[in-house]
């Protein structure tokens, strides 16, 4: 445990603050997007911006796995569960994320759809084992980071013979996603928006490394520091930008090295290589469709694909009116810019799956840091 | 007898009544019980007396530290002595399911009847139902307690006001890792056991020491941050904790952190948290401490005018944050 406690010392996390309030210059401001919903949660769990000058700004990343899926493909899972007559598995975060018309996955579940809520793929396997007159479907979404595993039950499944297994793959892809934020309108000079560096994610990195933002790091000239989910870390990596910034450097620096290499996990990589395989475009919430930046199963393991094996409907699938999620999710706007934050929207009644999931940007907000003035939020 | 409880177990006919006879009297059994009356006859006492109910539906029934058999008796005799009542008699409602094994059932209501034993309170009237398999799950059972509240004694979150010490009587978060431990899916290795007692003896302790006390809650389903949060909307008051204070053994939180859980949100079945006047603090603290179930009782915060409500805490790293009630269940995160 003591690994744990060390990165949250008090202490020391005063000295870094002491550092940074040093190293800042005073008439500039700095913007940085911790990428990971994990950092944002750090950071306000922690109270991290307390000790930050008021020039430092963090701005929130789309790194919510549960966040950036569409509603359409979140539709999609409902159907499956309600009208294919199978049993989705899904890990819970998704439960109670509002699709179209607020329906979410524990809305059906009560409605009489079997879906089971897994910590791993491993329980999706052993549900289809257990239930060989039931088709079993894996509701697969998240980052790199729960790419692996992913892949490890396809296998599994091929190995087993099962033949009541299939997964919906949602995999989304990191560095394609940084590219196309700093692409985009919202941040070209005159835009609404200014990232000045990322706090770039961190169990992703464990495996795919931190090499993959190199590209992005010089292309756009922003610094990129891969950055652990404790909030020293997160202290140390802010520091880490403030000097890349002042010094005008933009380059890959990785804070999180007792985790991550610059070539990350190989034997993972190539795991995941052998069973997924790049989609030309995928929609994200909030990003719309990027090209190269999600994952799909590979011929190899058609018959693992529940995408193949399911016809779902064409749909019109809508988020909520007046949520702002996607802008949200686009590093534009705070939580606190929205209408429905904090009045219909809450945790307990979530218009938006950034109010949902524990990874949210507005759900931290709310939970860790609505007392604070909106000023001061930012 | 059969092995297992079968749809004749809860027919009125011999085999519910051997059933009776065999389980429940012959481990629960009092002078009162063994009447066999409709209901528990007790003589009442002079003064005021409190009353609660709570069901118990647990899954798994049987975790390290207890099952659904000691803790349907500690639940109840907790709830009445969170209004510093001594507990005296208890009722218990059975619904069992269908194919359940008979000798878990024993093993359940063994351990009620050690519970009750050590909390000095008699089941004096029992129920048992059994529904058909699928519809329940394996046991769930329902106690009702009545206990006297010793004259002069107001425990009340009519009481709380800004200004007040808050104490918890040790570490947060045990029970539900415990139970999470042994959860399909979830198993892990761990020493870690529930916390499920008894506390009406840790409270005759405390409101002997300060009969000012302001009230009493034992932050069971949500853990902490729900019962505080609970205390804070009824007393119209905010708080400020302390993090660094917040007692959570290193196993617990070992536990929570990979898991992705906040032990501040994790069930306990044998703590409760006191609200005193700030001038009472050490002296309730001393006979909290004295107590085998008080031992790591340290004062965690106070209460504060606040007309949000909030419940705030300062971190352990030096910033602020809210302390919230959880939505839902508690999920791991998945990044």
């Amino acid at each position: 445990m003591r690994y744990i406690s060390e990165f949250r010392d008090r202490t020391l996390a005063d000295n870094l603050a002491n550092r940074i309030a040093q190293e800042v210059q005073p008439d500039r401001e700095y913007h940085f997007m911790e990428f990971c919903g994990g950092h944002t949660h750090a950071i306000f769990r922690y109270g991290v911006q307390d000790l930050m000058p008021q020039n430092v700004h963090f701005v929130h990343g789309p790194g919510c796995p549960v966040c950036v899926l569409p509603v359409r493909r979140l539709d999609d899972a409902v159907e499956l569960a309600e009208k294919h007559d199978v049993i989705l598995c899904t890990y819970g975060d998704m439960m109670r994320v509002p699709g179209t018309g607020r329906r979410s996955l524990i809305k059906a579940k009560a409605d009489g759809a079997d879906i089971r809520m897994v910590y791993s793929t491993l329980d999706a396997l052993k549900i289809a084992r257990d239930n060989s007159n039931k088709q079993v479907v894996f509701f697969a979404i998240g980052f790199e980071t729960t790419t692996p595993p992913t892949a490890v039950a396809i296998k599994m499944a091929q190995a087993e013979e099962l033949t009541n297994f299939t997964v919906f793959c949602n995999h989304v892809l990191t560095p394609a996603a940084i590219g196309h934020i700093l692409d985009s309108p919202d941040f070209a000079p005159g835009g609404p928006g200014r990232i000045d560096g990322f706090l770039g994610p961190s169990h992703v990195s464990a495996v795919i490394g931190s090499q993959p933002y190199e590209a992005a790091a010089q292309k756009y000239q922003k610094p990129v520091v891969i950055a652990g989910f404790e909030p020293l870390d997160v202290m140390q990596s802010v520091l880490m930008l403030i000097r890349q910034a002042n010094a005008g450097r933009a380059e890959v620096e990785n804070q999180y090295t007792r985790v991550v290499t610059r070539e990350g996990n190989r034997k993972a990589q190539d795991l995941v290589a052998d069973v997924l395989e790049l989609r030309d475009s995928f929609e994200w919430r909030g990003l719309g469709a990027v090209p190269d930046s999600a994952l799909q199963i590979s011929d190899n393991f058609a018959a693992y694909d529940a995408e193949k094996r399911f016809r779902v409907s064409q749909k019109q699938s809508r988020e909520v009116k007046s949520c702002e999620c996607p802008a949200v999710l686009r590093g534009v706007k705070k939580p606190t810019d929205c209408k429905l934050f904090g009045t219909v929207c809450t945790p307990d009644n979530p218009m938006g799956a950034c109010m949902v999931s524990s990874e949210g940007a507005c759900a931290a907000y709310w939970s860790y840091g609505r007392q604070r003035a909106p000023r001061d939020a930012a | 007898m059969t092995d297992r409880i079968d749809m004749t177990h809860g027919g009125g006919g011999r085999a519910m009544a051997d059933l009776i006879r065999d389980v429940f009297h012959k481990h629960l059994g009092n002078e009162v019980l063994d009447r066999g009356d409709d209901a528990g006859l007790f003589a009442v006492q002079k003064g005021r007396m409190v009353m609660s109910t709570d069901g118990h539906v647990i899954s798994p029934l049987f975790f390290p530290g207890g099952d659904i058999g000691s803790l349907s008796v500690h639940g109840t005799v907790n709830d009445l002595a969170m209004m510093g009542a001594k507990p005296l008699y208890l009722t218990a409602g059975f619904i069992l399911e269908e194919g359940f094994p008979l000798a878990d059932l024993e093993r359940i209501v063994w351990s009620m009847a050690q519970a009750a034993r050590a909390a000095d309170v008699k089941v004096i009237s029992g129920d048992t139902k059994v529904v058909e398999r699928g519809k329940g799950d394996g046991v769930f059972i329902t106690t009702t307690g009545v206990g006297a509240v010793p004259d002069g004694l107001d425990i009340s979150v009519a009481n709380v006001t800004a200004g007040q010490s808050i104490i918890v009587s040790g570490t947060m978060g045990d029970h539900g890792v415990a139970v999470l431990s042994k959860r399909e899916n979830l198993e892990f290795e761990t020493e870690i056991c529930s916390d499920s007692a008894a506390l009406h003896g840790l409270v005759a302790d405390m409101v002997a020491a300060v009969p000012s006390i302001a009230m009493l809650r034992d932050p069971t389903r949500g853990g902490l941050s729900a019962t505080l949060n609970e205390i804070a909307t009824a007393a119209g008051v905010g708080m400020a904790l302390d993090e660094a204070q917040i007692p959570v053994s290193p196993d617990v939180a070992a536990a929570c952190e990979l898991l992705g859980l906040d032990p501040l949100n994790t069930a306990n079945e044998g703590k409760l948290i006191a609200i005193c006047p700030r001038a009472e603090a050490q002296t309730l603290l001393a006979a909290m401490r004295a107590h085998p179930l008080g031992q790591r009782a340290v004062v965690i915060g106070e209460t504060v005018a606040d007309p949000a409500h909030l419940v705030q805490m300062e971190t352990a790293f030096g910033g602020t944050r809210i302390v919230d009630w959880l939505s839902g269940e508690q999920l791991p995160r998945i990044c």
